[in-house]
């Protein structure tokens, strides 16, 4: 299908909204890593969770939601035309 | 126990009244929305906050009492059901946002409806995508009747006298009938265009306030009730000691990742986050509400479970904490609240989830069947009516298999078991989902592969086995295989023993899903309606795609008129073809059945029924079935016509560029030109006349007469003279216009280069003789033989050194003679040592009338030079003025064999 072509090169403020799209996409693996990271910290013969680790635990879930409100109300202006997969 | 004597302040008949009060104020809240919506006075009830608040619909009965027992039983894994949303939603949402907009755009009733109509519009992926859901969703159902059982069954233990509490199974029975009646009386009062239901979307945001609220409350009263804060919280949970509450690397990740894929797929998910909502700008406000929700919800369930574990006596359920903690502190109202808070969890789920399986079921098992059975009187009948009562019929089979599943599996299981294999059989739905929203190679057929493969595997490693061994796998088949091959064991596929079941069963059904659905979407070519479904969807974001699904129609308007009646109603029926024909320019209402139009009444009508049953709908009227494969090649081939010929375009418009600077260059050589002849002719006159005018004057002078004989001599050599320059000069011209033609006659002969220098100094003697000048020669390099016009390149070496005796004004004048032979070239320089030719004249002195000064203005015309050039260029060589040699410097280039080019 012929498609309208594309700029090559964008002006400042599209393309900050288009790095600060890149960058949600990039939480959730951000997300996912910092939740996986306690898993390295055990020694072997730890058995009994510490307050430590939840504390982290929920903090990391309270840096996600923060990033997540900073984002969306710059994310939201988008508008779905320029929403292609890039 | 002394706490449990403290006991008896709810009463249970209170109980029953309460949770009477509460269904009624649902009640009611639906009530006022749905007439609400009616007159399209919704406001606020459309905004983020209710949307957010229906997305809880995830925590279910669940979360508000498993998530306790699960946390007592193995630690923080209880927070990964938690994570996977959160992940999703914080970034993911453009996701979640295309679902959406596909959606909106396409009507989209349900997960199963979006997967069929994708993959072509095909019932087949409906019908497996609906029996997954129910055969998933029915435990989860039976999940929330036994923890609203084991809630009542709470409080009945606690009240020894008064109204005595109905058996489990009976509970259980009256709380499904009620749930029925709620979720059929809001459900499927009308059949939308769209299946919305404002009511219910809002009963359920008030619910998901309730069950936060709830839980915050109970959270609260342990933390700083019955522990004494935070601190003393967190040294609890440090000196809680148990092995158990150790995280395992493989399930936290896992368990993750199905979460995350659960939250997508499940079938009450997508009813709220897509299916009830027409705003995508929701989610962003919902990618960060919806989480924090969840941590808020979750925020005390690890406090409940520990101040639960030190509190309560040993073997107490730990899924019912939530209740059991607030009644052993005699705290009746606060229990009274964590009840109504499950109550609002499992309620909120099942209504939800019922809607959304009847949608499915009837749409894509029962209507389709229905049709099939009534084909010939099917022209007259009203089938939303059938519709509805399918729908109805379904949700009340729905929460009959629901409580048919409580009864038989003895609501023994811990919640949480259950709640996860349900979440690994909706997960199986997501390859095809996600391949079919971004990737246009995926077919019909992978997506049944996958899925069928998906569900067997799920069924036969996780679901089958959940009921233990010797129910419906005997234990022969758990510890041997099947058919006896060790290698099928429903737990250890291919050996794979070291994994925990549900890993396994995650791991092994989502990597062959995903696998078969890739190898069968790779090796299938699709049909044509699932290509343009497949460019429709993926390409969502970018407007219309491909030609329009059907064919310029024989189909009557009268009869697709009767069958929009029958399904959207009368009056929406003639509403929308009296639209569509005052849209053509037509009276009445009946439109012509044009492309456009078809497409919109299956879209409406795919509101109602989904995709599958509205397409094989209108196929049945238009008769050739739809868009073929000579129609999306027509399409292509008319869009690749388009591209070439503005490509013919735009090299057209390159080529009249191209010519147009060409003319204006020709444009600019005739201008150059003719300014040129005018100089010429100008210059011409004016040689001309000088020497006519003396030869008249003396003539005339001669002709008076009486004259003396010596003055006539003279007069008359003046004359002849005059007359000899103007006939050397007119021999110039005519030389020059003869080289300049090209039409000279040439006379090629070997000729030695040193005889024709020696000749050519000999002639040249003759130009201002008085001067003495020395002559610097390379006599072995003039030993060359030139085949050329030996005539002519004299003429021009003659013409070269009277130039340097004439011009070079040196007080020991020299003449330099330099031959080189480079190649099949001679070079032959003759450089003298004046003070040569200033560099602004050096472009000019070629030209014809060009004079250096007036100072040797007798000498000639000013033609020399230019003949120079005109004869190099008819022997095939050129000649240059050579700068920078300390003096006027020439350089003369001629082949070494000339052969006859010119004509």
């Amino acid at each position: 299908m012929r498609r309208p072509a594309r700029p090559l090169f964008l002006a400042r403020a599209p393309y900050r909204l288009r790095r600060l799209r890149d960058a949600a996409r990039l939480l959730p693996i951000l997300g996912f890593l910092l939740l996986l990271l306690p898993l390295l910290w055990a020694g072997s013969d730890r058995s009994t969770l510490t307050s430590g680790e939840v504390l982290y635990y929920f903090g990391v879930w309270v840096v996600l939601i923060l990033c997540a409100a900073a984002f969306a109300p710059g994310l939201k202006g988008s508008d779905a035309g320029e929403e292609e997969d890039d | 126990m002394r706490a449990r004597k403290r006991t008896t302040e709810v009463p249970f008949n209170l109980l029953v009244a309460a949770c009477l009060l509460y269904v009624i104020a649902l009640f009611a809240v639906a009530f006022v929305v749905e007439s609400r919506a009616r007159v399209g006075r919704l406001g606020w009830l459309r905004s983020p906050l209710v949307y957010t608040l229906s997305l809880s619909i995830y925590c279910t009965a669940w979360t508000f009492y498993g998530a306790v027992g699960y946390a007592a039983r193995s630690g923080l894994e209880f927070l990964t059901i938690y994570f996977g949303p959160t992940l999703v939603f914080v970034g993911w949402w453009w996701l979640l946002r295309k679902l959406v907009r596909i959606g909106r755009q396409y009507r989209v009733t349900s997960i199963a409806d979006l997967i069929s109509s994708r993959y072509g519009k095909s019932n087949t992926l409906g019908v497996i995508v609906t029996v997954i859901a129910v055969v998933a969703a029915t435990p989860y159902i039976a999940l929330q009747l036994q923890s609203v059982v084991l809630a009542f069954g709470v409080f009945a233990s606690a009240t020894p006298e008064g109204l005595t509490a109905p058996d489990a199974s009976q509970t259980a029975f009256w709380v499904a009938v009620g749930l029925a009646l709620f979720t059929i009386l809001f459900g499927t009062r009308n059949l939308d265009v769209k299946e919305q239901h404002h009511g219910i979307v809002t009963a359920i945001a008030v619910e998901a306030v309730v069950k936060l609220v709830a839980l915050v409350a109970v959270g609260c009263f342990v933390v700083w009730g019955i522990a004494g804060g935070l601190s003393d919280i967190f040294a609890r949970i440090d000196a809680a000691d148990l092995t158990a509450w150790q995280v395992q690397p493989g399930r936290w990740t896992g368990l993750i990742l199905l979460s995350a894929a659960a939250v997508i797929t499940l079938p009450r998910m997508f009813q709220v986050m897509v299916v009830e909502t027409n705003d995508e700008g929701h989610l962003s406000r919902a990618s960060w509400a919806f989480p924090l929700y969840l941590m808020v919800i979750s925020l005390f369930i690890l406090p409940i479970a520990v101040v639960g574990l030190e509190h309560l006596p040993a073997g107490s359920n730990p899924d019912m904490f939530v209740l059991t903690l607030p009644l052993a502190e005699g705290q009746g109202a606060l229990a009274m609240l964590a009840f109504l808070g499950g109550f609002s969890s499992a309620t909120s789920m099942v209504i939800v989830e019922s809607i959304a399986l009847a949608t499915m079921i009837s749409n894509h098992v029962v209507i389709p069947i229905w049709l099939r059975l009534h084909r010939t009187d099917a022209e007259r009948e009203d089938l939303r009516a059938v519709v509805l009562n399918a729908r109805r019929l379904a949700i009340a089979a729905v929460l009959a298999l629901g409580y048919g599943y409580y009864k038989v599996s003895g609501g023994s299981a811990a919640l949480a078991a259950i709640g996860l294999i349900a979440f690994l059989g909706v997960a199986q739905v997501l390859p095809a989902l996600i391949g079919g929203l971004f990737w246009r190679g995926a077919t019909r057929t992978g997506a049944i592969l996958g899925l069928v493969t998906g569900f067997v595997l799920w069924a036969y490693c996780s679901f089958l086995p959940s009921f233990g061994p010797g129910a419906v796998l005997s234990g022969a088949i758990f510890d041997d295989g099947l058919f006896g091959l060790s290698w099928l064991r429903p737990q250890a596929l291919f050996g794979t023993e070291g994994m925990d079941p549900l890993i396994h069963a995650l791991f092994w059904s989502m990597t062959l899903n995903t696998f078969a659905f890739c190898l069968g979407s790779l090796l299938t070519f699709p049909g044509p309606v699932e290509r343009l479904q497949g460019a429709a969807f993926v390409n969502v974001f970018q407007g219309g795609v491909g030609p329009q699904r059907w064919a310029q129609g024989q189909a009557e308007p009268e009869a697709l008129l009767s069958m929009a009646q029958r399904i959207l109603g009368e009056e929406a029926a003639l509403a929308l073809f009296e639209k569509a024909a005052r849209e053509q320019g037509k009276q009445g209402f009946l439109p012509d059945p044009t492309p456009g139009f078809l497409d919109a009444v299956e879209a409406r009508l795919s509101g109602a029924v989904g995709a599958a049953t509205a397409h094989a709908m209108i196929s049945q009227l238009v008769g050739r079935a739809t868009v073929s494969v000579e129609d999306l090649m027509a399409v292509a081939s008319e869009s690749a016509q388009i591209m070439e010929y503005s490509a013919r375009l735009e090299a057209r418009e390159a080529e009249l560029t191209r010519t147009a600077g060409a003319l204006r260059e020709a444009n600019e050589k005739l201008l150059q030109l003719s300014l040129q002849k005018d100089a010429f002719l100008s210059q011409i006159s004016h040689e001309l006349r000088t020497p006519m005018t003396s030869i008249r004057a003396f003539s005339e002078i001669l002709t008076e007469g009486a004259l003396p004989s010596e003055q006539v001599t003279r007069y008359g050599r003046i004359i002849h003279d005059e007359a000899k320059r103007l006939t050397r000069l007119l021999d110039d011209l005519l030389d020059l216009s003869v080289l300049e033609n090209g039409t000279v006659q040439l006379n090629l002969a070997l000729t030695s280069l040193h005889e024709m220098l020696e000749t050519a100094l000999t002639a040249a003697r003759q130009t201002r003789p008085e001067r003495s000048f020395a002559m610097i020669r390379d006599l072995p390099a003039e030993t060359i033989f030139l085949k050329t016009d030996a005539d002519r390149l004299t003429q021009v070496f003659i013409n070269l050194i009277s130039n340097a005796r004439k011009y070079c004004d040196a007080d020991a004048p020299e003449i330099r003679i330099a031959v080189r032979q480079r190649g099949a070239r001679v070079t032959v320089d003759f450089i003298d040592n004046g003070k040569g030719i200033p560099k602004e004249a050096q472009s000019l002195i070629f030209e014809k009338f060009a004079r250096l000064s007036d100072a040797n203005r007798a000498g000639g015309a000013g033609l020399g030079l230019a003949i120079c050039r005109e004869i190099m260029a008819n022997l095939g060589g050129s000649i240059a003025y050579l700068p920078g040699q300390g003096g006027a410097a020439f350089r003369v280039t001629v082949p070494l064999r000339l052969d006859q080019l010119a004509a």
